[in-house]
């Protein structure tokens, strides 16, 4: 097998080379953030910093720190609330299907493919006339609305997999529809909560669009916040990069720590999975 | 989706179980009426509203809904930047998913090949698709600007790429009112895309390079196939339903991006990094041309419409058999 033995160690390089093609950016990212201003020039930019040098991660920090608590406090009341209405939805489309189920359930999931840019001007005349624009509480109510479909599709496909006759020799028990999403149901979910909840927190963290028309400066979520971050006349890329990276670091962690789950979501979320 | 919920019910349920079985459905309805509820107002009520607004005449500051037929829609089609949108759309579109389709299914078949510190690969392959298209767009801003790295490289092999400051559209034929062909700038772009969203492919791919039994294989092989028409002829065409999904996903991403080209490169010099996701935001949040932005919007939406809608009417007929 001269063949094999040649093919084996080739994979190997082209995947080295490849990963390092995609690591590139992380390194040059890290560098940059760890130089002093006057390092960051264009001719410099591979090199590495004479020493290392934290005060772009603390001008960066100081200027995102309010909008990076903004995007808390959306993030995890929004990711609660939308994951809780997808259960519920899930547990009525695949235990309780009614006539009708599947084109409601079709006619849903459109909403998780539309542009954004086609409800906006109405979402935000909406907002305003109760009081909700400009408003953290705003975002998490739109984050909910428009997670709907999605969660519902994740959590309907998840317990699709609870057979039905558990429902059933419930039913036989006595046990009604609350008490079998209570005491069947929600124990079994557990790992379709982390999914759907680690699903959402990436996607309402990393949002762009309704955070930037949706909110304005205080209110701000982190994303805009680090985008005007290059809007001053003179861009500090070290102070941006450090500003990606914290930007970024609550979902790399979840990557890092969960990343088994994300995927899983992200394989759910095509619809055909 | 391919698992599906049954709906039969126990032959052995006693009267008074039934009564509340059908109580219970009612309950089940009420269960799930307030999401339909909401999706009817926010997607479709929503949907329509923007429609109305599209066929009028507010196009200022002070909301005028007096109706003008399709007024705004003609004035983009003769627009200049609109026109560059569609071309960047149509070429970014193109580039993005055949480049996405084929590093996924690439680095997918090396990784299926029980691959030691497999797992480090896919990790390195995957990390990007958590991160923001505000974070890509900021980080490859930088990376890709016209003379750093990257381009100190290239300029000893006497080549000198502008990335995305450059105004050159390849071959760029005269077309309404623009140069029709693939805008050098869009490419930047779509290394930052493409670098985000491999990953997607990657993961779908793997998934389904592992669902297939390895008798089939086997029995390829058996017959005197060689590896790569094992590949071609039975892995491949395997691989259809999922090529399929990548493209629908990656289609609608692409037909609605917005933010990584607003953080990356705004709609650049001669709106060659332009799209309608940008003109949109920018005409109606900073120009107040609300007539405008609804057309664009539901110009967006019938593209993507295009991808989506025939997908979900398949994918649930597909689930019902």
């Amino acid at each position: 097998m001269t063949a094999k033995a040649f093919t084996r160690p080739l994979m190997y390089l082209i995947l080295a080379l490849l990963s390092i093609l995609f690591l590139i950016p992380v390194y040059v990212v890290i560098v940059t953030s760890l130089k002093p201003l006057d390092e960051v020039t264009l001719a410099k930019m591979w090199a590495l910093p004479t020493h290392i040098d934290f005060s772009s991660y603390a001008e960066a920090f100081s200027k995102l720190a309010p909008n990076f608590w903004n995007s808390v406090y959306l993030v995890i009341p929004a990711t609660i609330l939308s994951a809780f209405l997808g259960s519920l939805n899930g547990y009525v489309l695949s235990k309780w299907r009614f006539k009708g189920a599947d084109w409601i359930f079709t006619a849903v999931l459109f909403g998780m493919f539309i542009p954004y840019q086609s409800i906006l001007i109405p979402l935000i005349r909406f907002l305003s006339d109760i009081g909700l624009y400009n408003t953290i509480p705003g975002l998490i109510l739109v984050h909910v609305v428009y997670g709907i479909p999605i969660t519902t599709l994740m959590f309907r496909n998840f317990y699709a997999s609870i057979p039905m006759e558990m429902i059933e020799s419930a039913q036989i028990d006595g046990a009604g529809i609350f008490k079998i999403y209570r005491h069947i149901m929600i124990p079994l979910s557990l790992l379709g909560l982390v999914v759907v909840g680690i699903w959402q927190f990436t996607n309402i963290w990393n949002e762009f669009l309704f955070a930037v028309t949706i909110t304005t400066t205080d209110q701000h979520p982190i994303m805009v916040a680090l985008q005007n971050l290059s809007g001053s006349q003179i861009v500090q890329w070290n102070v941006q990069m450090a500003g990606a990276i914290i930007a970024a670091l609550p979902t790399l962690l979840v990557y890092i720590f969960l990343g088994k789950f994300f995927v899983r979501g992200m394989l759910a979320g095509s619809v055909k999975g | 989706m391919t698992l599906q919920p049954e709906t039969k019910t126990h032959p052995t349920i006693k009267p008074k179980t039934k009564k509340r079985l059908s109580k219970d459905r009612w309950l089940a309805f009420l269960f799930i009426l307030p999401s339909i509820i909401l999706i009817a107002i926010f997607v479709y009520g929503f949907i329509a509203w923007t429609g109305y607004v599209s066929l009028s005449n507010w196009n200022s500051l002070v909301p005028d809904l007096s109706f003008v037929g399709l007024k705004n829609y003609l004035f983009l089609f003769h627009d200049f930047r609109f026109q560059a949108d569609l071309r960047n759309t149509l070429f970014f579109t193109i580039l993005f998913i055949l480049c996405v389709l084929i590093l996924g299914l690439f680095l997918a078949v090396l990784l299926d090949r029980k691959i030691r510190g497999e797992s480090v690969f896919r990790n390195i392959f995957l990390f990007p698709m958590a991160l923001s298209f505000i974070v890509t767009g900021v980080v490859w801003q930088w990376i890709l600007n016209p003379s750093t790295g990257v381009n100190l490289l290239l300029q000893k092999l006497g080549l000198k790429p502008m990335w995305y400051t450059s105004v050159t559209v390849i071959p760029g034929v005269e077309w309404g009112k623009i140069q029709f062909g693939i805008p050098v700038a869009i490419i930047a772009v779509v290394i930052a895309a493409v670098w985000q969203m491999t990953g997607f492919s990657l993961a779908m791919y793997l998934a389904g390079l592992r669902a297939i039994p390895e008798e089939l294989r086997e029995a390829a092989r058996i017959d005197g196939a060689n590896e790569f028409q094992v590949f071609t002829k039975v892995i491949f065409p395997q691989l259809m339903p999922i090529t399929v999904s990548v493209i629908i996903i990656m289609a609608h991403i692409s037909l609605k991006i917005f933010d990584l080209i607003y953080a990356m490169t705004g709609p650049g010099a001669n709106f060659v990094t332009d799209v309608p996701g940008v003109y949109m935001y920018e005409t109606t949040f900073r120009g107040n041309f609300y007539g405008n932005g609804a057309a664009i919007a539901i110009i967006m939406l019938l593209f993507v419409a295009i991808f989506i809608v025939p997908y979900l009417i398949s994918s649930r007929k597909g689930g019902e058999s």
